[in-house]
Parts: C-alpha cells; sequence; structure tokens
C-alpha cells in the first residue's frame, strides 16, 4: 500500500497558467476551446443527429407492424432507415456523446485539470465531427438516398446495385463521413489519453480516480487503437467503389453481368470491420460501466465496493475485447476452427464483467439508497445490462450462436446491452451532471415520468422480441410476409412492440422539454447538490469558469469514495480534504 | 417502494413470458437437437443468475432505502467474497462452455458418408446441384456464369457433367442420411437458413463454405435469406422437401444433369 504523507505533498499554487481565454462571444461559445463548452456541442449535436435515429426506428416500426401504412415506405427506404439508425446511433450519437461530451466535460473537472492538454485540436475535434455528421445527413438528401446496406456495411453488396446508395452517393457519403469522424475523434482521443496521464492535479494518482475516469480513458484508449481498422476498411472500400479495386471484391455475376472485379475477399471486410466492431460495443459500455459506478456510488452514500477489482475489471475487459471481434462471424464462413477460440475468449470475457455487476449491487448492500433520478437511472441500468449481458452468453457460445444469429434475438441483444443500458446511464448521467453544467436542477417529476416511460418501455421492447428471433424470425426483413413457421401472434406482438417503441420515443420528448425548461425554471443546485466527494464538486463556481478551479489547483488527498466514513461528521469527505491523521493511502485499507 | 414492487414485477413478469410464451422454437427437422439441449442449459443458467440479481437488488433497495439516520456501511473491499463470486462466475462460465465446443467440434465435422449437395445462391435466388451418378460435384467458377450455364460449371471437367442442376426450384434430401451442404454466392453474402434445421452459414463469392445435417422427420421446409443481400432479401425464398427414401429417388430421376440442360438450351457440351 502507498502511503504518502500529506505534508511531503508540494504546493500545488501556481502563479498563472497558459490558457486561451476567449476575448468575445464568438470565441467563447462558437469556436470555444474550452473542453466544458467543447463537451456541450458534442452532447448538442449528438443528441440532435440522435433524435433523426430516434425518429427512423418510429418508421422502421411502424413498417414492421403495420406493412404499408405508411406509403413511402419502400424496401429501398426500409434499408436506409435501419443503416442510419444503426450508424447514427452507434457512432455519430453514443460515441461522441460519452467521449466528446461527457470525457470534454468530466476528465479535466475530475483529474483536478484546467482544461483538456491541448485545447486547440480538442475544439478542431468537434468541428470535424460536425463535418462528419452533416456528410451522414447529406445522404438524405443525396440522389439515390442513403445507403441501405444495413450499419455493417458488409461488401459487396454495400457497393452494388442491388442495394440502395449501392451506385448512388449513399456509401460514398457515408464512408467519407466515417472516414472523417475517426479523423475529428483521434484529435480529441490523444487530448483525453494524454490529459488523463499528463494532467492530473497533486496527489490524484491513478488509482484515486474516479471509476468514470477510468472507464472513459480505458474506452478512449481503445478506441484509438479499433477506429484504425475501420478507417482501413472504409479507405479499401471507397477504392473498390471508386477506382474498381478489388480488395473486398471477388470475380462478381451481378444481375447477369459479369464484373471486372476478382480476386479480392469480402470476408476480410468483416475481419477488419469487427475487429473496430467489437472494441467499440466496449467503447460505448466502459464509460457507462465507470459512470454508472460513480452514480451508485454517491447515491447510495457509500463507497464503490471492491475498488481496485472495478479498475483492473475494466482495463481487462477493455483488452480481451481485442481478441473477441470474430463472436461475430461464428455463421460467417470464415475457418470454423476459429469458433473455438473466439467463443472461449468471448466467455472469459463475462467473468470480470460478472464482477462489475456484483460490485454494483454490493455497493447497494448495507448502503444509504437515495431514489433519486440518478440512483432510478442507474438500477434500470443494472437490469437492462444483466439481461442484455446474459442474453450475450448465447450469442457468444459459437454453437449456440448459429440458430439464432442474423435473428431478432441478436437484435433485442445489442439492443438491451448498447442500446438501452448505456442510454440509461447517459440519463442517469445527464440527471447527475446537469446542476453541475447549468447551475439548476433538472425537474424531478417530468424526470419521474420519463424514467418510468423509458425504463419499462424498453424492456416491454426488448425483452418478448427475443422471442421472436427463437422463433426462427430473421433480422433486416423489410416484410416478414407469409412464411408458415411464423403463428400470426407473432405479428401481434409485433405490433405490441411498435405501439411500445412509440411511447418510449415520444417519453423522449418530456426529457427534452425538462432539458430546455429547467435552464430557465430549474431550482438553483448550487455548487454540489449530491453531497459528492469527485473534485468537479469541489470547484468554486458552479457551473465552473474557464480554468476550472480559478487561482489554486486542487490538491488530492484521498481516493473518490469516501462516504459514510465511520467518526466523520458528514457522510461523504471530498477528495481535496487532507486526512485528519495526517496519513492519505490511495485505497483505504 | 414502487422501485422495489416493479424490480419484483420484472422478475416474475420475466419468468412468466418465458413459460408461458407462445413463440418457441420450430419443431426441429434434424440432427441438432445438441444444440437445443445447449440452448436450455444457457437459458437456465443465465435465467438464474438473472433472477438472483434482481431479486438481490430489490430485497437491496427495499431494506436499504434511505430513512433519516441512516448510514451507509463502510467496507472498501471484501477479498474473499470477490474471489468467491469470480470463482462462481468461472465455473457457471464453463457449464456452457464445455458442452458448446463439444457440440461445435461435431457441428463442423462432417461425417465421411455424408452426400455433398450444393446450393448456389444470387440475388434472389436459390439454385441448387447435386453431384449425378459419379457421386462427384464438377469444378465450377463464377467466371463461368452465362445465361446458359447459371452455376458456372467448368465444362471441361467430365465430373461436372452428370451433375444435376436445378434452378429456382424445390431442392429434395432423402430422410436420415448426412448431407454436407456446399454454399457458393455468385454476386453478394447470403445465407442458407432453415429454422427447422437450426443450422445455417453464410454464402460469400470466390468461396466455398458449408455446414452437414441429418434431415429427421419429411417434410416441406422454407429457406430463407439470412444475410441482408439487397432490397430483395426477405423476398429470397426457396423450398427444401425432405422425403423418404422412395420418394427422394422419384424425384431425382425427373431431373435434367447438366449435359441435359446444356443440350436443351441449343449449346452442345464438348466431347472430351
Amino acid at each position: 500500500m502507498v502511503e504518502i504523507p500529506s505534508g511531503s505533498i508540494p504546493s500545488a499554487e501556481v502563479e498563472d497558467v497558459e490558457l486561451y481565454h476567449p476575448h468575445s462571444w464568438w470565441t467563447k461559445y462558437v469556436f470555444s476551446q474550452d473542453a466544458k463548452i467543447i463537451a456541450v456541442q458534442y452532447s448538442i449535436t449528438a443528441i440532435s443527429i440522435g433524435l433523426v435515429a430516434l425518429v427512423l426506428s418510429w418508421l422502421m416500426r411502424i413498417q414492421l407492424a403495420f406493412p404499408g401504412a405508411l406509403s413511402f415506405i419502400d424496401a429501398d427506404h426500409y434499408y436506409q432507415f435501419i443503416t442510419m439508425h444503426g450508424m447514427i446511433m452507434v457512432i455519430y450519437l453514443l460515441t461522441a456523446l460519452f467521449l466528446g461530451g461527457f470525457g470534454n466535460y468530466l476528465i479535466p473537472l475530475m483529474v483536478g485539470a484546467r482544461d483538456m492538454v491541448f485545447p486547440y485540436a480538442n475544439m478542431l475535434s468537434y468541428w470535424i465531427y460536425l463535418l462528419a455528421v452533416l456528410i451522414l445527413a447529406a445522404g438524405f438528401f443525396a440522389p439515390g438516398g442513403p445507403t441501405g446496406a444495413g450499419w455493417t456495411l458488409y461488401p459487396p453488396q454495400s457497393v452494388l446495385s442491388g442495394t440502395p446508395g449501392g451506385k448512388d452517393w449513399g456509401i460514398l457519403l457515408m464512408l467519407s463521413s466515417l472516414i472523417v469522424f475517426i479523423i475529428g475523434f483521434t484529435m480529441g482521443g490523444l487530448n483525453y489519453v494524454v490529459t488523463v496521464l499528463q494532467g492530473r492535479a497533486r496527489g490524484m494518482t491513478l488509482m484515486r480516480m474516479p471509476l468514470t475516469v477510468w472507464g472513459i480513458f480505458t474506452a478512449t484508449v481503445m478506441a484509438l487503437l479499433a477506429f484504425p481498422a475501420l478507417f482501413v476498411a472504409c479507405v479499401m472500400m471507397l477504392f473498390d467503389r471508386v477506382l474498381g479495386t478489388s480488395f473486398f471484391m471477388p470475380a462478381i455475376v451481378e444481375m447477369g453481368t459479369q464484373l471486372q472485379h476478382g480476386g479480392g475477399s469480402p470476408i476480410l471486410f468483416q475481419h477488419l470491420f469487427w475487429f473496430f466492431g467489437h472494441p467499440e460495443v466496449y467503447i460505448v459500455a466502459l464509460p457507462a460501466f465507470g459512470i454508472v459506478s460513480d452514480l451508485i456510488s454517491t447515491h447510495a452514500r457509500k463507497n464503490i465496493f471492491g475498488y481496485r477489482m472495478m479498475v483492473w475489471a475494466i482495463v481487462i475487459i477493455g483488452a480481451l475485447s481485442f481478441v473477441v471481434w470474430a463472436h461475430h462471424m461464428y455463421v460467417s464462413g470464415m475457418n470454423p476452427a476459429f469458433g473455438f477460440f473466439f467463443a472461449t475468449t468471448t466467455l472469459i470475457i463475462a467473468v470480470p464483467t460478472a464482477i462489475k455487476v456484483y460490485n454494483w449491487v454490493l455497493t447497494l448492500w448495507r448502503g444509504d439508497i437515495h431514489l433519486t433520478l440518478p440512483m432510478l437511472f442507474a438500477l434500470a441500468f443494472i437490469v437492462t445490462f444483466v439481461n442484455g449481458g446474459l442474453t450475450g452468453l448465447f450469442l457468444g457460445n459459437v454453437v449456440v450462436d448459429v440458430p439464432l444469429s442474423d435473428t431478432m434475438f441478436v437484435v433485442a441483444h445489442f439492443h438491451m446491452v448498447m442500446g438501452v443500458a448505456p442510454i440509461l446511464v447517459i440519463f442517469g448521467a445527464i440527471y447527475h451532471w446537469y446542476p453541475k453544467v447549468t447551475g439548476r436542477m433538472l425537474n424531478e417529476v417530468l424526470g419521474q415520468i420519463h424514467f418510468w416511460i423509458t425504463f419499462l418501455g424498453t424492456y416491454a421492447i426488448f425483452f418478448p422480441m427475443h422471442y421472436l428471433g427463437l422463433l426462427g424470425v430473421p433480422r433486416r426483413y423489410f416484410e416478414m410476409g407469409e412464411t408458415a413457421f411464423v403463428p400470426p401472434s407473432a405479428h401481434t406482438l409485433n405490433i405490441f412492440i411498435t405501439v411500445m417503441a412509440l411511447v418510449v420515443g415520444a417519453g423522449q420528448m418530456v426529457f427534452l422539454f425538462n432539458l430546455v425548461w429547467s435552464l430557465f425554471r430549474g431550482r438553483e443546485a448550487g455548487g454540489n447538490p449530491w453531497r459528492a466527494t469527485t473534485l468537479e464538486w469541489q470547484t468554486p463556481q458552479t457551473p465552473p469558469a474557464h480554468g476550472n478551479w480559478g487561482k489554486d489547483l486542487p490538491v488530492v488527498y484521498r481516493w473518490a469514495y469516501d462516504y459514510s466514513v465511520p467518526g466523520a461528521a458528514e457522510d461523504f469527505i471530498p477528495q481535496n480534504v487532507p486526512a485528519s491523521d495526517g496519513i492519505t493511502r490511495e485505497v483505504p485499507a | 417502494m414502487a422501485v422495489v414492487l416493479i424490480l419484483v414485477l420484472i422478475v416474475v413478469g420475466s419468468v412468466l413470458f418465458h413459460v408461458l410464451s407462445p413463440w418457441w422454437w420450430t419443431p426441429i427437422a434434424s440432427n441438432w437437437t445438441y444444440i437445443d439441449s445447449t440452448l436450455v442449459i444457457t437459458f437456465w443458467i443465465t435465467g438464474i443468475v438473472f433472477v438472483a440479481v434482481v431479486s438481490f437488488m430489490a430485497y437491496c433497495v427495499f431494506r436499504f432505502r434511505h430513512k433519516p439516520g441512516n448510514k451507509a456501511h463502510y467496507e472498501p473491499e471484501n477479498r474473499r467474497l470477490e474471489v468467491l463470486l469470480a470463482s462462481g462466475t468461472a465455473v457457471g462460465v464453463a457449464a456452457m462452455l464445455a458442452p458448446g465446443l463439444i457440440v461445435w467440434n461435431q457441428f463442423i465435422t462432417v461425417p465421411a458418408d455424408a452426400a455433398s449437395v450444393e446450393v448456389v445462391s444470387q440475388q434472389w435466388l436459390w439454385s441448387f446441384r447435386l453431384p449425378g451418378a459419379d457421386g462427384k460435384l464438377g469444378r465450377a467458377e463464377t467466371r463461368d456464369v452465362t445465361p446458359e450455364n447459371p452455376l458456372g460449371l467448368d465444362k471441361n471437367d467430365a465430373s461436372g457433367l452428370d451433375d444435376v442442376i436445378i434452378e429456382g426450384g424445390e431442392l429434395h434430401l432423402p430422410i436420415g442420411k448426412p448431407v454436407h451442404i456446399l454454399l457458393r454466392s455468385v454476386d453478394v453474402l447470403h445465407d442458407f437458413y432453415v429454422p427447422e434445421f437450426r443450422a445455417k452459414m453464410d454464402m460469400i463469392p470466390g468461396m466455398i463454405t458449408y455446414f452437414w445435417f441429418t434431415p429427421t422427420r419429411t417434410g416441406t421446409f422454407e429457406i430463407l435469406c439470412a444475410e441482408l443481400c439487397g432490397v430483395g432479401h426477405p423476398q429470397m425464398r426457396g423450398t427444401v422437401v425432405v422425403d423418404s427414401d422412395a420418394d427422394y429417388q422419384t424425384w431425382l430421376g425427373q431431373q435434367q444433369t447438366f449435359t441435359q440442360l446444356t443440350a436443351s438450351s441449343g449449346e452442345l457440351p464438348p466431347t472430351n
């Protein structure tokens, strides 16, 4: 155990810091280099494009439940909607919001830095991300519309004429947008990593960082390693489509015509895609794991159980997630012997993941549970994540995956585990940190309405959907038509799911209204409304000013989880309060 | 308290839904009952974990919800408990993985006596090829596909001349005999999927993929495409009929060989 006598910590006082202070409205709110403003810009952009994805999901669900009810939804449009919905949610909403939004806001504040280490690159990161979003959205207005290749963009169909946008602008815009996104993300991602490694306040050792920072940090490292695989795949596919190369294109007869391709490998694309795509699941999940740990600890007034185990679990999950990618490809036609290896690694990853779940519920055990909105969302996250994680054991176990692969079971599983679960954390996190960002609390009644609709609604959508997959209903079907093994009752279930989806979508309007209304009418929050220990709640101003800390940087004397310490006057001790006995330990013994 | 109640309802409701659900897998028509058994083992293990975790949460919220004067217990770590839980999880995971891998080994090991059947996919049609009297499928290449030779057979390969070609029609299989399904695509990815057989596999242009099974019950089954293949994906259907041996032989006798097919389309096969 590292024991640091507090007296030997040098003063953190610095004369002045080299920060670029904005001089006009324009540089303060638009081309801002303040990570907090950039975080808000990222969040607003991500939520805006996410709303487009929400509407697309409504349209898909209406088609599935009431085929032909909306005459403008033909097969082309349906496939364009599922593609754009998937890609927006995974990349442009979840990745951007967790890393660009929460990462930017929370990393500097939680580690006690004045800002990100490269503020200018950080600003560029946002504007390049915005450009990527605009290129993506341009697909809706381009001739032929956006690509309808499915979010996995598997060639050869993604660049052929049987797929919407395959021979038009759609696929070109999608690939270009992803390439631009990755460039922008890399600038932001390097910032988050270097800030965590180099920008921490005195006393903030790595093993004292809040799990939120550990989650975002690990996810960012993973993203920096995983996105290049997608980048390469996108560039190669662009070459195949524009220059006529054959990276992914074997000899093909398309609708009776021999194409001028040959020698390429469609399955190579799948390996590259999932080498990115599987870590991507954890790029979204790890920040959620970290954030939810802090929400549970703060609102249960209890230290997170097994902090060091939680840190190692995050790191181990991050590392293992790079050797499981081909579990998305059990029935892809790859060498079947791979199945042994990838099934084993995939099920091994269940162990550190389960440890995280145990530690969350053990944090509740003997806690002092305040059922605040962030806590409610955290509880809902655990239910949803446990459900979605457990169905992952079906799909990860190679032979069980065979009948379930490409069915609605998969759709239900990944929506549960990487759609709904992380989004519940995002909501919890917004209810938790909104007071710090704006100085006002979100409305409690509106929040309760939003919570119950979202939690119960999404469970009602995705839990029964597994059983459609078990029955054998394939995913990505524009219409099921007459199929002997699908009973009429399955269609009734489809209608139920669609109605729930419409309700849940409408429920989000309550949340949006709350965000705007509370900005002006919300109760004044004060600096630390949740009586939390982490540094972002100890800033001299709320919302924090540029530079975060005023004249003096904080000095950290303890871990992030000193809640309900025996003998302490309050049920929380902030990280920057010195220990009474003058001895500070990394993690209390 | 509403929270506790709803957490309990979620547990009870999920279990009841599972038990009462009319949506369950189709009656199996192949030898892969082991896949179903592994799936049932997985349901039991994961179901128990789900019920245990959510019930425990409900209990915690009930017992430890905030009341004035409450104070949380302070216990940063409990190494014994953590090791115990991790080991228990590892055992559960192994209990699912071990049978899974054993069955996977069977799944990818084709019996020596399995009869080869080729399935060829294109947007949005299924075709089939049987080896003919010599028991061997002739070579075929996407490059050789023409309107007269839709499956791209190599006309210089004698073993292909007697191959039985079924373009867009029904595939028949004899009951009780293992079949080695060889999968080939001439354009994009497809996936040969018959829910009742449990097995499925993608088809990739430029590669031959495979799986095997033994039909165990006669009947007519629908073939679906399970890998997005463009706008016609949901309409890409086919039919496979599992026959008694006698019915199968009758059906086989009515099919055309590659030689007959090319002759009827006016083009003579080479005479080497």
